[in-house]
């Protein structure tokens, strides 16, 4: 029996009326990683000693009646979450044996609801990339075209959902690195408000972007697993105070009167017609179930990439300053100087892309250009936040492609930065509004001889996570 | 030959003696093992974020509001980037273009000249760890990572070495004054930096400066200012540019030495802490604060003398501990007798650890006569030992003086009655013998007799023999 084919809502009902124990499932999850992953590359860690034990807790909280929805549930953490005792790399050389001493709230959260977590998953070295291909441990392929990338940076948590290598999975999305790889391969990936799943304990790339949430196969299963890890946390002070965790409550409600926009510029040049053909066809579907699909416009998205860029480097820059080879990680050796454990360590811990940029972080902080490319980056955020407000004055969602194309090949833009930097072009808007928004499966786009999923997109304004529920649902159900 | 005068800002940085640290719940005091006093936070262990202790932005207001600054409403913090192990986020969480106070001042008097030094701003910001070098290598300790500061930059009004002394030491009263920190320059807890420049006097413009870091005493400040402005003077007059550097002093060779030449300085990329929210106070936040000021220790010393009418010694006591201060004003505002009060507590050596209203019930206690003047050290100490409220102690105690003034009549006729000879040398002047009739009163009395009364009650019975 392949229990990670199966979806939370399944499993749990098994695991309530203990037709399956979560020592079983643990099993064989693990099993189906032994079998499938050398193939996938979805794990970079693999945490089989601590996952029975979380299994066996989990059976004795089900024996003693306190199981809850993800009780027993196996699943996968992106390896840039903290996890105490076991390894966290970012996929970099940087930390690559680093062993954190706590556990980031999210993996609290997890296991006080006793979800049992079966490894850490690959990703773009420090979530910087869109393809996995960044990963300095490991490559991770396409479950559905294994010559393909998976998408980034939750490259690993992807592949690990949909080659049922586990039943769910978190992400982190910094500018669609949860909702591009769960195009990519899909499934089902939400980023939530930023604010409502606390940061402590992500490794951070881009502070004022990065945001937690989960990939899962079905939108029901995602509804729940954010209901599990979204909570004030007085260790974030960027997360907030007050809102409601009810996130599953609409789903299954009709669309009726629900208004949902389509901006056109998400569907210009550079979108493949595939992906603009499969789209249009997620809105009628939408339509069919009651939603009122109107056409609209965003003109200001078309300083997000740039501003984005700028920002999340700026960040970045700062964020990535603290692996210097002093206290923990990676240090090159042959060091004689100060000035040379730096430039060294640094030098040689990091990737391509994570110098890259940090140099452009560094460069537009510096003296001389800090007003000219920082400042006039935050304006085109607060220009853009400010465009959002207004079209949801007039809508509920907003409907567009996550990704401007379905999964390339491996190796294939991983050469040219710039054209990999244009495939965030749809997602990245969302981070710079801190807006919630979820990719969805919407069928496939044959190419290269595979047939490689696509996904849509749905945005909402911040806190509207149980209206893009009911509408994703409300389209899922109609398939 | 011209005359030359030097033009010196001072930059101040002070440690807060809050509980904990300005990012993270680690305590903020000196002391223990190294890297004993640090977490995952203070040490910038990655995923770890940084939550603003209020305290310190509290704390800081204080110290602005002592020294006449304008408060914020809108302040945030800053990321100073930098690379040095002991710094383990490569950045300083500072503030940079909205510090929390601005544009207060310093008045200082020498050699009977009065003048005003400007205060630039006030910012919060955490301390970094230090270096420990030994045989085996280099370690770092994190225990001083995330101690709050607060840095005072000055105007550059200051003139003279004397004058810069002289700020620093009403900087430091002030500080202290307020309960916001020590100011212990010999233990760290309060260091300067000196930024110096010299001009032909009546030159109204500024010209190059040096600064020198790093001053942990007032003798080393006024050594590296005298110093440092005799070397840019004979520079200067040698026909040679000064560079802007930052430079050291040598307090046993008595001079300054560069570290480093402005071009090779720091770029530290400052920009908004993404981690942290603006800091907003508003106008109610700002009028809770400053009721929580104490009077300048200059008109609370007036206050004591005149209105309290404290001998000026008592006062000055007082003054000289502003802790010990802070409780004798709170314990005042509900005592009539300021002086017995002030008496009572400085009787006292550990005072400090008595609440207000604790000093305020045993002053008036004594000051109606329900309790002797001798009662409170016993009432102290039972206090110490149970914290039961006063009047229940008094009753346990048995410490309340009976006031019944028919019954001290009696006694007092009895006690004359039986003493003849005390009587007899009371009424040929000699006014001690009184005494002995008193201690007979006491005596029968078994000590609750108010002494007041009693000798009162006494003479008024002699005097009609």
């Amino acid at each position: 029996m392949e229990y990670t084919k199966m979806n939370i809502a399944e499993l749990s009902a098994l695991l309530q009326k203990r037709e399956v124990s979560a020592r079983e499932l643990a099993q064989d999850a693990l099993r189906a990683i032994a079998e499938k992953d050398a193939r996938i590359g979805a794990y970079l860690t693999v945490a089989e000693e601590t996952a029975l034990a979380q299994a066996d807790a989990a059976d004795a909280m089900l024996k003693n009646g306190e199981g809850g929805a993800l009780t027993g549930i196996p699943f996968a953490m992106k390896d840039n979450i903290t996890t105490k005792g076991v390894r966290t790399t970012c996929a970099s050389k940087m930390l690559e044996h680093w062993l954190p001493v706590y556990d980031a709230c999210v993996t609290e959260r997890l296991k006080a609801a006793g979800a049992v977590m079966l490894g850490k998953t690959n990703m773009d070295e420090f979530a910087m990339g869109s393809s996995t291909e960044n990963s300095a441990l490991q490559v991770t392929r396409n479950p559905a075209a294994p010559d393909h990338v998976p998408g980034g940076s939750s490259g690993g948590s992807a592949a690990a959902v949909a080659a049922d290598e586990c039943v769910f999975a978190i992400g982190s999305d910094t500018g669609g690195s949860i909702r591009q790889p769960a195009s990519f391969c899909g499934v089902v990936g939400m980023k939530p408000t930023y604010g409502t799943v606390s940061r402590y304990g992500l490794v951070a790339y881009a502070s004022s972007f990065d945001q937690i949430g989960p990939l899962t196969k079905t939108v029901a299963d995602n509804a729940k697993v954010l209901e599990a890890i979204s909570c004030h946390d007085r260790r974030d002070s960027t997360s907030l105070p007050e809102f409601d965790t009810k996130y599953s409550a609409l789903i299954g409600k009709d669309l009726t009167g629900m208004r949902i926009g389509l901006p056109k510029e998400y569907f210009g040049a550079g979108i493949h017609p595939d992906v603009a053909r499969l789209v249009k066809n997620a809105a009628d579907t939408l339509a069919k179930q009651g939603a009122e699909i109107e056409e609209c416009s965003l003109p200001a998205v078309g300083y997000a990439l740039p501003a984005y860029y700028v920002l999340c480097c700026a960040e970045a820059s700062s964020n990535l300053a603290r692996f210097d080879g002093i206290r923990y990680g990676f240090r090159a050796e042959g060091i004689e100087n100060l000035d040379q454990l730096y430039r060294k360590t640094r030098t040689q811990g990091f990737g391509r892309e994570v110098r890259r940029r940090i140099l452009l972080g560094n460069y537009v902080l510096s003296a001389g250009y800090y007003d000219a490319y920082y400042k006039k980056a935050q304006q085109a955020r607060t220009l853009l936040i400010g465009a959002f407000k207004e079209l949801f004055a007039k809508y509920d969602l907003l409907l567009t492609p996550v990704a401007p194309t379905p999964a390339y090949k491996i190796g294939e833009k991983s050469a040219d930065p710039m054209e990999m930097a244009l495939g965030d072009i749809c997602t990245v808007p969302v981070n710079l509004g801190g807006l919630p928004a979820i990719s969805v499966p919407c069928g496939t786009s044959a190419q290269n001889g595979a047939e490689l999923p696509v996904g849509f997109q749905l945005i909402g304004p911040a806190f509207s996570e149980a209206k893009i529920y009911q509408a994703a649902a409300a389209y899922e159900s109609a398939q | 030959m011209a005359k030359y005068e030097s033009v010196i800002g001072l930059e101040v940085h002070i440690e807060l003696r809050t509980k904990t640290k300005i990012f993270c719940d680690c305590p903020a005091d000196h002391g223990g093992d190294p890297n004993t006093r640090c977490c995952p936070v203070c040490m910038g262990m990655p995923g770890t974020l940084p939550v603003l202790n209020k305290e310190v932005v509290n704390f800081a207001v204080r110290a602005g509001m002592m020294l006449g600054c304008e408060i914020a409403h809108f302040s945030k913090m800053d990321r100073k980037n930098y690379f040095y192990p002991d710094l383990p986020k490569a950045y300083q969480i500072s503030q940079l273009d909205h510090p929390l106070c601005e544009h207060g001042y310093v008045d200082i008097e020498v050699n009977g000249e009065k003048s005003r030094i400007g205060i630039t701003r006030i910012h919060i910001e955490e301390d970094a760890g230090k270096l420990v070098h030994t045989e085996s290598g280099s370690g770092a300790d994190c225990n001083r990572c995330g101690v709050p500061l607060i840095e005072i930059v000055s105007e550059p009004d200051i003139r003279t070495a004397a004058q810069a002394k002289a700020y620093l030491e009403r900087l430091r009263e002030l500080v202290r004054w307020c309960g916001v920190s020590d100011c212990q320059m010999e233990l760290g807890s309060m260091r300067c930096d000196v930024n110096l420049s010299v001009r032909p006097v009546g030159d109204p413009n500024l010209y190059t400066r040096a600064e020198i870091k790093n001053l942990n005493s007032l003798k080393s400040v006024v050594g590296a200012i005298n110093a440092e402005k005799a070397r840019q003077i004979d520079e200067t007059q040698a026909g040679h540019t000064l560079l802007q550097e930052t430079r050291r002093y040598d307090p046993e060779k008595d001079k300054t030495y560069t570290m480093r030449v402005k071009e090779n300085a720091n770029d530290y990329r400052y920009f908004p802490d993404p981690d942290l929210v603006p800091i907003i106070l508003t106008d109610e936040d700002h009028a809770r604060l400053r009721a929580m000021l104490p009077d300048l220790p200059e008109e609370r010393l007036a206050k004591y003398t005149g209105e309290f009418g404290l001998p000026a010694a008592t006062a000055q006591t007082l003054c000289d501990n502003p802790a010990l201060a802070n409780l004798f004003s709170a314990a005042a505002e509900s005592v009539k007798q300021k002086k017995l009060l002030a008496n009572l507590m400085l009787a006292d050596a550990r005072a400090a650890e008595i609440p207000a209203e604790v000093w305020a019930v045993l002053a008036n206690l004594v000051d109606s006569g329900k309790i002797s003047r001798s009662a409170p050290e016993k009432l102290l100490a039972a206090y110490r030992e149970t914290g039961r409220e006063i009047p229940a102690l008094v009753q346990e105690l048995g410490l309340e003086q009976v006031q019944d003034t028919g019954l001290l009549e009696s006694v007092a006729d009895e006690v004359i009655a039986a003493n003849p000879k005390a009587v007899a040398d009371y009424k040929a002047g000699k006014e001690a013998a009184i005494k002995a009739l008193m201690g007979q009163i006491m005596k029968r009395m078994k000590g609750s007799a108010n002494p007041q009364e009693a000798t009162q009650i006494l003479k008024e019975k002699l005097a009609k023999l």
